[in-house]
């Protein structure tokens, strides 16, 4: 794994909170609200091939969800990237790399991404009961930080 | 079976509206959306006879069973049994001893694959198929480990049916078992079971069929169909969770070894050694699912009330129209194309995952099936991340059907 492959990540840099927030305001109905999903799950950056292993591998019932780290020294940030087979699942992703993506630890673990989730009208696809692996990779990034601050 | 005949008639053939008013869960909204429920192969959805059987059991009548000292008692082990007299009907079984209530169909499978364990020696067979849920894959594989057997598949073709002459290659005298589906949960193929069985007992194998998938679209007879064992769970029966059906026959189950132990399957229990009772309860370990026994016997009585080939005849109409559909969303591959088939349609979309479909036709109030449907080898045979699975019930209408390909048209646009 590069340090380079987390480069040109817009998803929590110049992509932010606030940008997801106010567009959902203007979608009224459930079409606009995932087609914008569809679209920000876009500008996944590419994931590695190479990353593909069963040690970056979330276990999800209905899709596969991969995810890589990079600590970066310099800034004291933790660097996210992360990959899905499902179109809507990426979109979600792509949610998640907006709240937690080129975070100091500290502020990773200070994010309450349920509430998030629950402002958009999206709790149900991070919640235990759905399979789709999403749920367990935030359980694994907050281990990632909580390992990172210690 | 008469359908034929019933096909002919131009009176309307089953009264599908009046039939859906009978299941009260299936009126309500998901999503802003009517519900249009057509995850009936996962779990079926129960009539309010059932309800109320299992409702006035609890406040009429329960208390433990086979206890005899009390009216309460007595009442209870009336409905209880009389619940297993039902199933001994439903299957057209010879005797109500050899109705076994397990906690589904999983249990009763588990049952026969750990009573069958002192039959088996290494280098035995067990042949099961490529279409198997892992229900009636992993026991065998656990019974193959104790042992030294060995499991073999039987081979499917590629539109979904059982490969017969892979079947009939593998049929030798070192096969013991053959379990094998009645119907598939993910292609919706009608196994020819019967035939199987016959050229099975002709090489002395020991049968089990899983009929989880059929019991929901028609009625099996088992003293026909000759088999050893046959299971089912009540849940896609329109009964309740929780229980289901081991039939077995008599000697195989007076040969078998209890499956748990405890009260009720002990018939005198002493430090210097402990008798067993005799069948059913034998395999019946500790105070039993009594309310859902009576529930269970509520779904068959309610099912009896209906005519069964006016509703094949529906359910096998809901099929064609989907069929009908397919090419009205491009893209759209179905996942077995059996000529014999339940109502169930396994699908794949080009460019969209399952989990996508399911994800957005539920925002649409549409309940599908999406992954790998507990059928992992089936997948990996034909290449599929897992499929979109619709499974439909008698109380599914035309239009809901319609409803789903309106449903899948629009995501499509989505992605586009």
């Amino acid at each position: 794994m590069n340090a380079s492959d987390f480069n040109n990540n817009s998803l929590g840099t110049s992509t932010t909170l606030e940008d997801v927030f106010d567009a959902f305001e203007f979608l009224d109905d459930w079409e606009d609200r995932y087609a914008f999903i569809i679209d920000l799950g876009k500008q996944l950056p590419p994931f590695p091939e190479s990353q593909r292993t069963e040690v970056n591998y979330v276990h999800g019932c209905q899709s596969q969800v991969w995810l890589i780290h990079h600590y970066d020294k310099d800034s004291g940030k933790l660097l996210l990237l992360i990959d899905s087979d499902a179109i809507i699942v990426r979109g979600l992703a792509a949610i998640i790399l907006v709240a937690l993506n080129n975070r100091t630890p500290a502020d990773l673990l200070a994010t309450d991404i349920d509430k998030l989730f629950e402002r958009l009208d999206l709790f149900r696809h991070i919640s235990p009961t759905r399979g789709n692996g999403l749920r367990s990779m935030i359980s694994k990034i907050q281990k990632l930080a909580t390992a990172q601050a210690a | 079976m008469n359908t034929a005949s019933v096909a002919q008639t131009t009176q309307p053939l089953f009264d599908v509206q009046a039939v859906r008013g009978d299941f009260p869960i299936l009126s309500q909204q998901v999503n802003g959306k009517p519900l249009v429920y057509l995850d009936n192969g996962a779990s079926s959805q129960r009539p309010e006879a059932v309800l109320q059987a299992m409702d006035s059991y609890y406040r009429e009548m329960h208390s433990n069973v086979h206890r005899g000292a009390h009216t309460l008692g007595d009442r209870a082990t009336d409905a209880f049994e009389g619940a297993r007299i039902k199933v001994q009907q439903f299957l057209n079984a010879a005797s109500a001893q050899q109705i076994i209530w397990t906690r589904g169909t999983t249990e009763a499978i588990n049952l026969v694959a750990h009573g069958l364990a002192a039959q088996l020696k290494p280098g035995d067979e067990i042949l099961l198929s490529q279409m198997e849920h892992h229900a009636n894959i992993v026991p065998w594989q656990m019974l193959a480990e104790r042992t030294g057997a060995k499991v073999v598949p039987i081979e499917l073709t590629p539109n979904g049916e059982l490969d017969m002459e892979s079947y009939d290659s593998l049929l030798s005298e070192r096969t013991r078992i053959l379990a094998i589906t009645h119907v598939s949960n993910v292609l919706g193929t009608i196994n020819p079971v019967a035939e199987m069985v016959a050229k099975a007992k002709a090489h002395g194998v020991i049968t089990l069929i899983d009929g989880a998938q059929a019991v929901p679209h028609f009625q099996p007879d088992v003293t026909a169909l000759d088999c050893d064992f046959y299971v089912f769970s009540a849940h896609k029966l329109f009964g309740p969770t929780g229980i289901g059906v081991l039939y077995g026959k008599v000697e195989l189950l007076e040969a078998m070894p209890p499956w748990q132990g405890g009260g009720e399957m002990i018939e005198k229990v002493s430090f210097a050694g402990t008798t067993y009772n005799t069948l059913p309860y034998k395999f019946e370990a500790g105070t039993p699912a009594i309310g859902e026994a009576v529930g269970l016997g509520a779904a068959i009585d309610y099912l009896a009330n209906l005519d069964r080939s006016a509703m094949e005849v529906a359910e096998n109409g809901l099929l064609q129209r989907a069929n009908e559909l397919v090419p009205s969303v491009p893209g759209m591959t179905v996942i077995g194309t059996a000529a014999n088939k339940v109502p169930l349609m396994s699908f794949k979309i080009d460019g969209l995952h399952p989990s996508d479909i399911g994800t957005l036709l539920d925002q649409q109030g549409i309940a599908v099936r999406t992954g790998h449907l507990c059928a992992m080898p089936l997948m990996e045979l034909y290449g599929l991340p897992g499929t979109a699975r619709a499974s439909f019930a008698f109380y599914n209408t035309q239009e809901e059907v319609e409803q789903l390909f309106a449903a899948l048209q629009k995501i499509q646009r989505l992605f586009a």
